[in-house]
């Protein structure tokens, strides 16, 4: 049985990924195909916010994804600090932006929602005031990337930062919660049976999480694989100017 | 330690007004307020207590990229690195520093610019008790901001944009003690928030702040 740090070899997680990801892009087109037209075109219309309701087919799983981009980055930046693999420091790095699109996303469909549904586009609730902050999170962390040219100080630096960042969304999470009880409703899925959508939409919005969590891996080993190959041909670039 | 503490604080007092341009700031925003919103006294009542916080705030991130940034121009970072003082107390030491100029006498300031924004009168203790227990967190948060940013070049911008999310939990809670002081509320709860953010970013980010000045100057 192979260790699983044996990915951690660029070369060797280039062949595997470009063995696995034309399925996983497949996989992610395919659902998310079936989930958004099942969802647009076969569910009936919500008794109360009409058409509008299906916005949360976009809306919940990017929402999902902006918060489990975050999640991974901080995985990345650990086994960057503790073991100083270089591939786990440019998946965060490839990560970043795909966050940072899902919140906007979030955030768009958000707001698009609520100018209907709450007569607003905007309001300082907890969770969307949240958001914001994670979007800015997003921001400093690929600005910081893109700030410094050494790789590896680039990667630490980052590493800190997303250790650090993730502390104070933490904090901020809370702080927002206490210091303004929102419009926002609850949780449109969870364990407790009580509070989820009605099974209508129950399954078609399972179908497009699924779709954009697969989206999410296929986007990430792409630019991981991007990133690889961009620093390899610098390290090219750099021998051939010293023949 | 303290020697190094008294050189900071020498040059932030001699070296071009670095002492005084926090205060100016706040003087500028709390002044300026009046004229953008009009001058509503029962609006100034309102929102002093929140004008007086972000015009803090401000007035701490203006001077922030002072910290690191001249030591590490003419190189004496790289000699405070090798001095037998572990990265971790240098760090504190320059948030203390950075406090101590910055950070109260904007405390010490604040009541005198309460008056002017007619903050009411049992507004004025959780006003200074809250900004008393939340600019070191400011200075602690800001320490860690410059010090990521030290090896980059103008990074000014950078380091604002690195250090606002961070900052938000603070402002949070300290602008909410203020205000319910203001208001006549109890604000006892917030008020201990702020002050488990402030021990808690004074026991944890000198760590990070160290680990980042190491990898800036390797």
């Amino acid at each position: 049985m192979a260790s699983l740090w044996e990915y951690a070899n660029p070369r060797k997680f280039i062949a595997t990924s470009d063995r696995v990801l034309p399925w996983v892009g497949a996989a992610a087109l395919v659902s998310l195909a079936t989930g958004l037209i099942w969802g647009f075109f076969f569910t009936p219309e919500d008794y109360r916010q009409g058409a509008s309701v299906k916005i949360i087919y976009l809306h919940v799983p990017a929402a999902l994804m902006a918060i489990n981009a975050w999640l991974m980055m901080l995985v990345a930046s650990l086994i960057w600090i503790v073991r100083r693999h270089h591939v786990s420091a440019l998946a965060a790095r490839a990560a970043a932006p795909v966050g940072a699109v899902m919140t906007v996303i979030a955030l768009v469909t958000g707001a698009l929602w609520g100018q209907p549904i709450w007569g607003t586009w905007w309001v300082w609730d907890p969770r969307l005031t949240s958001f914001l902050i994670l979007f800015l999170f997003y921001l400093g962390y690929i600005a910081l990337w893109s700030a410094i040219e050494d790789g590896d100080t680039a990667a630490d630096l980052t590493s800190v930062l997303c250790l650090v960042g993730s502390v104070f969304a933490l904090l901020s999470r809370y702080a927002v919660l206490f210091w303004n009880q929102g419009l926002h409703q609850g949780a449109s899925l969870s364990l407790d049976k009580e509070e989820n959508v009605a099974d209508v939409f129950y399954l078609p919005l399972l179908v497009c999480i699924a779709g954009f969590s697969l989206l999410f891996v296929a986007l990430v080993l792409m630019r991981t694989q991007t990133e690889i190959r961009a620093r390899r041909m610098r390290a090219l670039l750099a021998r051939e100017r010293m023949l | 330690m303290i020697a190094l503490l008294i050189r900071d604080l020498r040059l932030a007092v001699r070296s071009g007004g670095g002492f005084g341009l926090g205060l100016a700031f706040f003087l500028i925003v709390v002044v300026l307020v009046p004229f953008a919103v009009g001058p509503r006294a029962d609006l100034h009542r309102v929102i002093a207590p929140g004008v007086l916080w972000l015009g803090a705030l401000l007035a701490c991130l203006l001077s922030l990229d002072r910290i690191f940034a001249l030591d590490h121009e003419d190189g004496s970072l790289d000699l405070l690195a090798t001095a037998p003082l572990p990265l971790e107390a240098l760090t504190c030491i320059k948030a203390l520093a950075h406090w101590l100029t910055t950070g109260l006498p904007l405390v010490l300031a604040a009541p005198v610019l309460g008056v002017l924004m007619n903050l009411p009168a049992p507004g004025y203790v959780p006003l200074i008790l809250s900004l008393a227990l939340g600019t070191p967190a400011l200075s602690v948060i800001g320490t860690f901001g410059a010090a990521l940013t030290v090896g980059v070049r103008r990074g000014g911008l950078l380091m604002s944009l690195l250090v606002l999310p961070l900052y938000v939990p603070t402002l949070i809670f300290g602008a909410e003690a203020a205000r319910r002081g203001a208001e006549g509320l109890p604000y006892t709860t917030p008020l201990i928030m702020l002050a488990g953010i402030t021990c808690g970013t004074i026991a944890l980010l000198p760590f990070a702040s160290a680990a980042v000045v190491r990898v800036n100057l390797r």
